[in-house]
């Protein structure tokens, strides 16, 4: 399935999608299925700042933990508290309800990847 | 990254897990499914009903000749010279300071022995025979490649199988084997596994490996709705760490022994094999860490190589980490110096810079609470 085409993807499988100055950052469809069942996932505290490409947090599954990176600098202003009952809705719903952050942050997100290009690069059709 | 699908070998069962959307891996050299549809629902349906796993990239060596048996007894930890023929052991293979070259099971056949093992470790196994063969008169042959092995897992499987095989199975005591025939095949049915669950693993030539899992199957049916579902090699290894079981390259290694592991049982110090010296005088003055299962505290996941606290001094290492799906929390095995291997004991895990809490407790984690054989 092709991945949506109003986001952005980082190489590092972050996908995101700015509204205004906040920034919603999750992790791609490829991602989850390379990790396989998500167990855990340890977001920020609200209000802490991170840097381009700083992490934000980890994400456990089965299989492996993985860091979580920002794509842009910024203030985190919401985390996915669903996610600490039910860490599966990043398996089950990764571009919607297994969101994981959001960022403020004045930076205009460039140089990452379309869906078009983040799906040819990981050959998803 | 190279091409899996090129570089690695396939079991003759490749295609049936591409057909089955598996998620591929390599393992051990092997293009081996990790998981078909989620490793936790698999590791649940392995212990509430029956699952079928692809073991056939583990190595299928044959031992014939007049001095396979004292060969064996040279290489292996375990008194092969107490098996009767229908009957598998529990065996280490170790260097001659005792460190673990393998883990493997060997099986009495009439004319010959089989012996299972890893499949990294096979060809690693090969030379080492090769060198420590002088003055032993024995044949080896590697069957590997021309054979396939099923581990079929789970509370639902003899009753499954005494209703699918020309030869009922459950009357098979643990870690005895029967061959069977159907048609012009010849199969054997060894009463083992890697999971905790009861259940068989079935070894066949591989050219009738696919009749037999057509057979399994129920041939023509979708496998979605067969009493029997496949598992991967993910639901493998969080089935055998609660089952407590060691797996090669986490528990075990070239530079741990036997005792420490826990599997001194394993060890028959009275018959000299290569390692009998060194591992007579480890348990005679106790092992410095020894292996433990540890319950950990909260959501996160142990993982291999995190290290251990107590007092604010390192006091060992995580092997093996896991949510137990069957449990409800984590757990961990992981090697510990001795004074800190008591159950009970309070340790903490370094889990990436974050210090969570841990107790000793005994192993297995999960143990099957029924009168199975």
């Amino acid at each position: 399935m092709p991945s949506p085409a109003d986001y952005l993807y980082t190489q590092t499988h972050e996908w995101m999608k700015k509204e205004g100055d906040i920034l919603t950052i999750g992790i791609t469809r490829f991602a989850v299925d390379e990790l396989s069942d998500v167990t855990f996932v340890d977001l920020p505290a609200i209000g802490r700042k991170v840097a381009a490409g700083g992490t934000f947090g980890e994400i456990e599954s089965v299989k492996a933990t993985s860091e979580l990176y920002a794509p842009v600098e910024g203030e985190i202003v919401a985390v996915n508290d669903a996610l600490k009952k039910d860490p599966s809705l990043v398996n089950q719903d990764p571009y919607s309800a297994g969101w994981l952050v959001k960022l403020k942050t004045t930076v205009e997100p460039h140089g990452f990847m379309t869906a078009a290009q983040y799906d040819k690069v990981h050959n998803i059709a | 990254m190279a091409d899996p699908q090129t570089t690695l070998l396939k079991t003759c069962f490749y295609d049936f897990h591409i057909r089955q959307g598996a998620k591929m891996v390599d393992f051990g050299g092997w293009a081996m499914p990790l998981s078909y549809r989620g490793i936790i629902a698999e590791h649940e349906q392995t212990r509430k009903a029956a699952s079928v796993f692809d073991v056939s990239h583990m190595g299928r060596l044959h031992f014939s000749g007049p001095d396979a048996l004292r060969f064996l007894q040279h290489i292996c930890t375990r008194d092969l010279s107490k098996a009767v023929v229908g009957q598998s052991l529990y065996s280490l293979i170790c260097k001659p300071d005792g460190g673990v070259l393998d883990d493997v099971i060997v099986s009495r056949f009439d004319k010959y022995w089989l012996m299972v093992c890893n499949a990294s470790n096979r060809l690693k196994l090969l030379e080492w025979f090769k060198a420590n063969s002088t003055g032993f008169n024995y044949q080896l042959k590697d069957e590997t490649m021309q054979s396939a092995m099923i581990a079929i897992q789970g509370p639902k499987v003899m009753a499954l199988l005494d209703a699918l095989l020309p030869e009922p199975v459950s009357s098979l005591k643990r870690y005895h084997f029967m061959t069977q025939s159907y048609l012009i095949a010849k199969f054997t049915v060894f009463r083992s596994g890697y999971t905790g669950e009861d259940g068989v693993e079935i070894i066949c030539g591989s050219t009738i490996a696919q009749m037999a899992l057509n057979m399994l199957f129920k041939q023509g049916r979708d496998v979605r709705e067969a009493p029997m579902q496949p598992a991967g090699l993910g639901a493998r290894d969080t089935l055998r760490m609660e089952a407590g079981m060691p797996l090669y390259g986490h528990e075990l290694h070239e530079n741990i022994d036997p005792i420490s592991a826990g599997l001194e049982w394993a060890v028959a110090t009275e018959k000299p094999f290569i390692g009998s010296v060194a591992l007579a005088e480890i348990r005679q003055r106790g092992p410095e860490k020894r292996l433990v299962g540890l319950a950990v505290d909260g959501p996160r996941t142990a993982r291999q190589g995190m290290t251990l606290w107590a007092g604010g001094h390192e006091v060992g290492a995580v092997t093996s980490g896991a949510g137990s799906p069957t449990l409800g929390h984590g757990i961990a095995m992981a090697y510990v110096q001795s004074v800190c291997a008591s159950e009970g004991t309070a340790l903490e895990i370094d889990l990436r810079g974050n210090r969570v809490a841990a107790t000793v407790v005994k192993l297995p984690f999960y143990k099957l609470s029924k009168s199975s054989p």
